[in-house]
């Protein structure tokens, strides 16, 4: 289904646009803008990228408490000559398809889902790739019964020793805790119209603002877009998109992903263990900006 | 009895009045009776605010509490700025109003003769949000009773992660739960003690991954904001709903505990822990 989406825009826009801008160079368009980019209807999903990105890919279900949730999904899987688990949120393209996935907002149990499959990495000596794609954790009654923040905050802390590489891309929406909750890598790279934020525009701007048509302004303010964060030393590294956005050309914004997790792994696979593990504390370390008095 | 003074001195000079209402019950509550129960209701046992300062002070034994990190500041480092102002004058009104310089202190000391770290989150500081130099100072808590064995216990007030400081304070959850992790990982015992609100980040992070998760009465404890909530599901919630009896019900809380007992409860509990 999605890659048929894929390649009726491929072929609608073969020929990188006009105001296509150099790689590495900052975006023309405005923080709300990206915002807006990062939610467009036809950028493609988790969904595409299994499809151009991986091979044999091998779906895992359940988290083996209560249920499999549609808005994570996960399994094994090659990409570029490596074996991985394969991980992400679940957005769909559609109505249909976003009702069945809830927008990508997933339950306790997504999240639940997620780390049984990273402890199986583990157990494979697997790398692991997540792939962020959400509006935030699913902010229902079901959920906080559940124990959507214990989730969360179990992942976060199980990740900081998954004894295997872990690579994030966020590929769309980094929504929150919710993004966070399947984000804490060893590299953390953002294609250049993903957005990360602690909060959408949207709630920013009803508290801060009072009012939620100053969601512009907020997002400005949150510095949410990849150069922001770049900037901030919160990622890694950026994946430039084509044209106007990875919905103009999925071929070209698989093949730059593929090759940045490949050429990753690479180099992840070669650090031993209990190194790897001590970097990713001192990289979570390091995180923030604060001073100290004198 | 420094902060005992210094707190009703305070008050008296910023209102002429004796009396405080109850949030809880509403009845007017004679200011020196309620501060000498402990800021909490005498009539319907409602648990307000309380410094962390003077939560230190209940905690550890006397003259036995020695704060560690209190230099960390936050900073505005993105410039951030809303209808009501800068987040850098926030910053200032705050560490004035309060007289901390950030959202939680953190220190050691002795509980009924038994060491341990600590840090104790303040929500009069920008709501307890969780902010950089928040996260910093409950890592190296952390780090410091990791170093020296000792138990570590995180008391949270917070309304989440601190939106001025965007994304570096939602990787403030990740950078503390690594602390936490480390912990985990040497069998160092990690107590959480949730208090009156621990939502959003905070409680998706360390408020959560207690070793026990404790809470006092009728604390807000939740993820997602109740309104929010409401506007999803398109209907009222029940009164009980992320209250502490909600959660203890459904499995995520060990124990219920009022402040007057929260010193001789912890105090139980680490004699239980064979160092």
């Amino acid at each position: 289904m999605a890659i048929t989406t894929g390649l009726k825009v491929l072929e609608k826009e073969q020929s990188p646009s006009k105001t296509a801008k150099r790689p590495g160079q900052p975006s023309k368009l405005s923080p709300w803008d990206i915002v807006k980019v990062s939610r467009h209807s036809e950028r493609p999903v988790f969904e595409d990228y299994i499809e151009l990105i991986s091979t044999g890919f091998m779906e895992l279900h359940g988290d083996r408490y209560y249920a499999d949730d549609r808005a994570i999904r996960g399994g094994f899987a090659h990409i570029d000559g490596h074996k991985v688990m394969l991980i992400g949120h679940n957005k769909g393209k559609n109505t249909n398809q976003n009702v069945e996935r809830n927008f990508g907002m997933a339950k306790p149990e997504g999240y639940r889902k997620a780390l049984r499959l990273m402890k199986l990495a583990q157990r494979f000596n697997l790398p692991v790739v997540t792939m962020i794609d959400t509006p935030g954790a699913f902010p229902g009654m079901e959920a906080e019964e559940r124990g959507q923040a214990e989730s969360i905050a179990k992942n976060i802390t199980e990740m900081a020793g998954i004894e295997v590489p872990i690579i994030s891309v966020v590929i769309g929406e980094g929504g929150s805790g919710g993004a966070l909750g399947i984000g804490v890598g060893d590299r953390i790279v953002m294609l250049s119209n993903a957005i990360y934020s602690v909060i959408s525009p949207e709630g920013c701007a009803s508290i801060l603002w009072r009012d939620a048509k100053y969601a512009p302004d907020a997002a400005r303010a949150l510095n949410l877009t990849a150069h922001a964060l770049l900037k901030h030393d919160v990622i890694d590294a950026i994946i430039d998109e084509p044209g106007e956005g990875a919905h103009t050309n999925y071929k070209v914004i698989a093949e730059k992903v593929k090759k940045y997790i490949s050429g990753q792994l690479k180099v992840l696979s070669n650090i031993p263990v209990e190194i790897l593990l001590q970097e990713r504390f001192e990289k979570y370390s390091a995180m923030g900006k604060f001073e100290r008095l004198v | 009895m420094g902060w005992y003074s210094k707190e009703i001195g305070e008050k008296k000079q910023q209102k002429a009045t004796l009396w405080i209402q109850c949030k809880g019950c509403k009845s007017h509550i004679w200011e020196q009776e309620w501060v000498k129960n402990l800021n909490v209701c005498p009539n319907c046992n409602y648990h307000g605010g309380i410094t962390a300062t003077h939560r230190a002070n209940l905690l550890f034994d006397k003259n036995s509490f020695y704060e560690l990190f209190a230099d960390v500041s936050p900073v505005d480092s993105l410039g951030f700025k809303d209808l009501k102002g800068s987040y850098e004058d926030k910053i200032t009104a705050n560490k004035n109003k309060t007289g901390i310089n950030e959202a939680v202190i953190t220190g050691k000391g002795q509980i009924e003769g038994i060491p341990a770290v600590a840090a104790i989150m303040d929500f009069r500081f920008l709501g307890g949000s969780l902010g950089s130099g928040t996260g910093e100072k409950i890592l190296q808590a952390a780090n410091f009773a990791y170093d020296h064995n000792l138990p570590y216990i995180v008391f949270s007030a917070s309304g989440g992660a601190r939106m001025q400081e965007g994304v570096l304070s939602l990787m403030q959850m990740a950078k503390t739960c690594a602390g936490v992790a480390r912990l985990n990982k040497k069998n160092i015992p990690f107590i959480s003690v949730l208090t009156n609100p621990t939502t959003g980040g905070v409680t998706a992070s360390y408020a959560m991954m207690g070793d026990l998760n404790i809470s006092e009465p009728g604390a807000v404890i939740g993820f997602a904001g109740r309104r929010v909530i409401e506007q999803t599901i398109g209907e009222k919630l029940p009164d009980d709903f992320q209250t502490a009896e909600y959660l203890l019900e459904h499995g995520f809380i060990d124990a219920i505990v009022n402040r007057k007992d929260i010193k001789s409860y912890l105090g139980n509990v680490l004699s239980y822990y064979n160092r």
